[in-house]
């Protein structure tokens, strides 16, 4: 197994270094009176840097939710969510908008990008927004590590879905955030094109330090990561470190036997 | 079905009363006229109210109001007989005069801006009610020389109370008269629509206006009880001496009503052509809003078509709601028309039809036109997208994003191409191959032309929207670039949302190249045609006493006085413009250039004519031609024929003794003035004003200041169209709201995702301001263009008729381009801030 491999580097790396990202006592609470849903209730959770994490849990168990807030997408209702040093549930707009574009990158199910820029205007996107210019070097690694360097003149209706979705990952990517969030990435995809991505998604961890949380329902796309953390009814409820397909599709079948029972 | 569409409309409130934007203001623009329109003539209904039993008066005249002039009177002695007629309870003399104007104490005049200034004199002539046709309000009847009674609304607005002297100005024998108001009086018929009235005694009103003899404009002869007016009508007849006719106070009334109709039936035309415009304007943004709204919620149609729905039952379900969107418009713009008709009111009033006494008319037919014109222009508009709607396929639902079937544009485009062609030919047959009726083929060429282009400007658009996106690019990186490309993403909406521009700015460039033309012309023939020092008019339009222009030839310095007069003609049985002039004097003022005969002859039964006239009805030196001049036939021989004069419009002339013997009223147009060699100009222009100075309508001008007061008019009818244009440059703006309003709904995930990746609320209101700007030029630089063409071949359609310059007010196209950039930055506040405020999580998670 070649994840195996790299597993024990994770690890120390986050007894070491500070999370990239931390939620504490994270609660949201949609809607109020008869129709008040709690998406989260009290979540702490760290995520730290240089690791590649899954939140995994069943349908309407808070996994976007819960990455809507920490990425500041969305506020909190209580408690508190860090990115690096800044409480970001402080920030007013401006500042929230400002984190985005400089130290969050972001990957989405679908509709990832703009339909009348093409690809290489969409890689670029967050650096031209914020006027920035990017380093060539690094463009030219990210581009040819998704393996898009004969496809950055096509617009997004000329890519298939996976093209699309490794143009995303490379806009995510252009810009260095500190900490990348991706929701449901493959969820759109069939599964070569998935593989590629998540492949993609493993390398960046392993050779570009980056920190990625993902949201996935896939127990294969969970394996590529190095922590599972798995959610229920808005809490966490269990986590995995070294994952593998069959542990987490046990994992899962567990809780849904648990829930179903209660 | 039904109620799937009335689901969807509910829950689209604000997006259906956008959609109904163009409408209301379309509606409110045919409602506001009609409305207007109906008051207008509403407003002179009481006049039936003021008019005794039986009128008599001379033959082929008409009453008051009609502005001719007429010179022949009743003798006194007729109305002691006209008393005694079998059935006549009484017959009373009426004078009256249209040019007495009360000067108030300010030393202004009150009104003169085309509504009569009205002098008549005191009798107790009652209406065919019974009634005083005037009611005192306080003190007493004139009785004596140096005794006035004005109308109540007129001395107030002069300031004037009983006992205050009042100054009048007249253009009978005694230019100034001055009085004591020794009462006030009320009109019957209620409002007077800008006119004023004056009451003298009956001696002193013939004084004023027929030199002292007894004589007077007309004779009211009042039925006994029992007699109707047409048997006691056909009576006096009966003891008429010829050249009289006798005639019922009802039907003269009629008479009235229609001379009155007739003469403003141009400004309800004038006022639907605008509404016209406002709907033709607004057709383009309903078939934008459907469309958008149909692209928008194509995955739902596509899911009705799934789900088993007939492609008919989909189009009519868009139908549908384009009619609920045409009711509510409709009724809408019916209440907002009432609005609308006060401001155009208020607009009348400025220009001298002052309806503000009376209320604002509404008839049933104007509900059933606004209703009819709303509902069938938001049908037709929409039967385009309603169509596109009912071909979408049903698999469309199953896929993630759904584009609207969009036909190729290539058939739309060769339309265009085709009427682009035959508008270009029409502008070319109108303006340069000098056919009859020139201008209405470069009119229907510039409605062609605007078509075409608004079909092809998809594609002809293109070179100035990429225009602007190097620019864009240029200045405002990723977000301008994003901009332009939002502009050009779908071709058709933004073609529409410019065309609605294009066709206001097409109309009111073309009227202001037209209007700088109309007013270099002026100033061209003035130039070449003004050969006096300086000229004395009356700036309300109404001619001044002749004894003004006996005055000022007694000015020092001043060689030679030449009056001009126009004298009402009628030839063929239409009236026609003419003058009488002194034949020698005139000559050395107005250069005329003779093609035969001479001005010498014109004395007697002469008369001469310009080249334009003696064409068209073939006369030449020497052949006789029927006139009627002032009311009277009669045989005129053709003693010169000259070149049609450019400063004013003069088909015949006559000699001022004609005119006098004719019975023309001494009361001078114009009177131009030469000065000795050597003189001091400006101690004649001191003298000059000194003659004029207590008459406030009377004014001395030199050709700079004569040319400037003829452009006047121009100026003032530019202004009008402006006003009016301006409504559909509104629509416009409001189209391009709604265009960016629409799309930013439908780009809500787009924009969901700019915002999550970084993008500023403030770079997002840039975007949107930079589309609408291009938008909006789009829209101004292809109507300037169209309009410059258009109003090139106007002026040239028009250079026989005297517009032979041409002039391009670049000082005002410039800005019309500027000002549409300013549109589009405004246009694109409300969008934009929409847009910002939009909710970046709603917009990227998936449902
Ligand atoms: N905008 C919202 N308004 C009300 N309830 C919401 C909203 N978004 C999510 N929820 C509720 O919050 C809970 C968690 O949703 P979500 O985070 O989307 O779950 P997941 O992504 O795990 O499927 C669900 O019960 C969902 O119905
Ligand atoms: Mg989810």
């Amino acid at each position: 197994m070649s994840s195996s491999a790299s597993l024990a580097a994770p690890t120390q790396r986050s007894e070491q270094r500070q999370a990239a990202a931390r939620v504490v006592g994270l609660t949201k609470v949609y809607g109020c009176g008869d129709t008040e849903v709690v998406a989260l209730d009290h979540v702490d959770l760290d995520l730290a840097a240089g690791e590649f994490t899954a939140i995994m849990g069943p349908s309407g168990s808070g996994k976007s939710t819960l990455m809507h807030c920490a990425a500041g997408l969305d506020s909190a209702s209580a408690g508190e969510v860090h990115i690096g040093d800044v409480d970001i549930t402080r920030l007013k707009d401006k500042a929230l908008t400002a984190l985005r574009r400089d130290r969050v990158g972001f990957i989405f199910q679908a509709f990832n990008l703009i339909p009348t820029l093409t690809a290489e205007e969409n890689i670029l996107l967050p650096l031209s927004i914020a006027g920035r210019k990017p380093d060539q070097a690094w463009f030219d690694l990210v581009v040819e590590t998704v393996g898009l360097r004969d496809r950055l003149g096509h617009r997004p209706s000329e890519l298939s879905g996976g093209q699309q979705q490794r143009v995303a990952c490379a806009r995510a990517l252009v810009s260095r955030p500190e900490i990348i969030f991706a929701d449901e990435p493959t969820g759109n995809l069939d599964s070569a094109s998935g593989t590629e991505v998540l492949a993609f998604l493993r390398r960046s961890v392993d050779e570009f330090g980056q920190t990625i949380v993902m949201v996935t329902h896939d127990p294969v796309a969970a394996s590529h990561t190095d922590r599972v953390v798995f959610l229920a009814d808005g809490r966490v409820v269990d986590e995995m470190r070294a994952p593998t397909a069959e542990r987490v599709l046990e994992a899962m079948l567990g809780f849904e036997r648990r829930t179903a029972g209660a | 079905m039904l109620q799937a569409s009335w689901k969807s409309l509910l829950g689209r409130k604000l997006r259906l009363l956008m959609s109904a934007f163009a409408i209301i203001l379309g509606v409110s623009f045919v409602a506001g006229s009609l409305i207007f329109t109906d008051t207008i003539g509403k407003a002179f209904d009481g006049i039936t109210d003021t008019v005794g039993d039986v009128v008599v008066r001379p033959a082929t005249t008409s009453g008051m109001f009609d502005g001719t002039g007429s010179s022949r009177t009743v003798p006194g002695d007729l109305v002691e007989r006209l008393a005694g007629t079998t059935g006549a309870a009484r017959a009373d003399g009426n004078v009256s005069d249209e040019t007495t104007f009360v000067v108030s104490k300010a030393g202004k005049l009150v009104g003169g801006q085309g509504a009569p200034g009205l002098g008549l004199n005191h009798n107790e002539a009652p209406t065919s009610s019974g009634a005083q046709p005037l009611t005192l309000t306080a003190g007493h009847w004139p009785e004596r020389s140096g005794e006035v009674v004005l109308d109540v609304a007129t001395a107030e607005r002069a300031g004037y109370r009983v006992g205050d002297t009042v100054a009048l100005v007249t253009s009978g024998a005694q230019p100034k008269v001055s009085a004591t108001l020794v009462g006030t009086a009320e009109f019957a018929s209620g409002g007077l629509v800008g006119a004023s009235i004056t009451v003298f005694d009956t001696k002193t009103a013939q004084a004023l206006y027929f030199g002292g003899k007894d004589e007077y404009t007309t004779v009211t002869v009042t039925a006994k009880d029992g007699v109707s007016a047409d048997e006691l009508a056909s009576a006096v007849q009966q003891a008429l001496p010829a050249g009289f006719e006798s005639i019922t106070g009802a039907k003269l009334a009629e008479e009235q009503k229609t001379s009155i109709n007739e003469a403003l039936s141009f400004i309800s035309t004038f006022l639907l052509i605008f509404a016209g415009i406002a709907l033709f304007v607004g057709s383009f943004l309903i078939i934008n809003t459907f469309s958008i709204l149909v692209a928008q919620r194509s995955r739902e149609l596509a899911m009705l078509r799934a789900l088993g729905a007939g492609r008919g039952q989909v189009t009519r379900s868009v139908l549908f709601e384009a009619f609920v969107v045409g009711l509510v418009g409709s009724t809408l713009g019916l209440a907002l028309g009432f609005g609308l008709a006060v401001g155009i009111r208020a607009l009348f009033a400025t220009l001298g039809l002052d309806l503000s006494e009376s209320a604002l008319v509404f008839q049933p037919s104007t509900a059933i036109a606004a209703y009819a014109v709303g509902m069938a222009v938001t049908m037709v508009a929409a039967y385009l997208p309603a169509r596109r709607a009912g071909k979408m396929p049903p698999v469309a639902a199953m896929r993630d994003d759904v584009a609207m079937p969009e036909g190729t544009m290539r058939w739309r485009v060769a339309m265009g191409a085709v009427l682009v062609a035959a508008g270009i030919t029409g502008v070319a047959v109108g303006g340069f191959a000098g056919v009859d009726n020139a201008a209405w083929f470069v009119g229907l060429g510039v409605f062609a032309l605007v078509l075409g282009v608004a079909m092809t400007s998809p594609v002809a658009g293109r070179p100035v929207i990429a225009a602007t996106g190097v620019v864009y690019r240029r200045l405002f990186g990723t977000v301008g670039h994003m901009a332009e490309q939002n502009a050009v993403r779908n071709p058709r909406r933004t073609a529409a949302t410019a065309s609605a521009l294009m066709i206001g700015l097409t109309l009111v460039s073309m009227m202001s190249v037209f209007g700088a033309s109309a007013k270099a012309s002026i100033d061209k023939a003035i130039d070449a045609s003004f050969a006096a020092d300086f000229v004395v008019s009356n700036a309300i339009g109404q001619p001044f006493s002749a004894a003004v222009t006996d005055e000022v030839a007694q000015v020092p310095g001043v060689e030679a006085v030449s009056p001009l007069r126009i004298v009402d003609m009628q030839f063929n049985g239409g009236r026609t413009g003419g003058a009488a002039v002194d034949p020698q004097s005139f000559q050395r003022v107005v250069p005329i250039d003779l093609m035969d005969g001479s001005l010498a002859g014109l004395s007697g039964r002469a008369i001469a004519v310009d080249e334009k006239f003696a064409a068209e009805h073939d006369v030449a030196v020497g052949s006789k031609v029927e006139l009627t001049v002032a009311g009277q036939e009669g045989s005129y021989t053709v003693a010169a024929v000259y070149h049609d004069l450019k400063a004013i419009s003069l088909p015949i002339l006559l000699g001022l003794e004609t005119a006098n013997a004719a019975g023309v009223p001494q009361q001078d147009s114009m009177a131009f003035v030469l000065t000795a060699p050597g003189s001091d100009r400006a101690a004649v222009e001191a003298g000059l004003e000194t003659v004029v100075a207590d008459l406030p309508t009377v004014t001395v001008k030199d050709q700079a200041a004569f040319a400037e007061e003829q452009r006047g008019p121009i100026d003032q009818m530019l202004a009008l169209i402006y006003a009016l244009l301006g409504l559909a440059v509104v629509i416009a703006v409001l189209g391009i709201v709604n265009t960016l309003a629409l799309s930013v709904i439908e780009r809500t995930r787009e924009i969901g995702l700019l915002r999550a990746v970084g993008l500023s609320r403030r770079q997002l209101r840039t975007m949107l301001r930079l589309e609408s700007v291009a938008i909006a030029l789009l829209g101004a630089v292809l109507g300037v263009g169209l309009g410059l063409v258009g109003g090139w071949a106007l002026q040239r359609a028009l250079a026989g008729d005297g517009i032979d310059v041409l002039a391009i007010p670049a000082g005002q196209l410039a800005p019309f381009v500027a000002l549409a950039g300013i549109v589009g930055v405004l246009a694109a506040l409300w969008p934009g801030r929409r847009a910002a405020r939009l909710d970046v999580l709603r917009a990227i998670t998936t449902d």
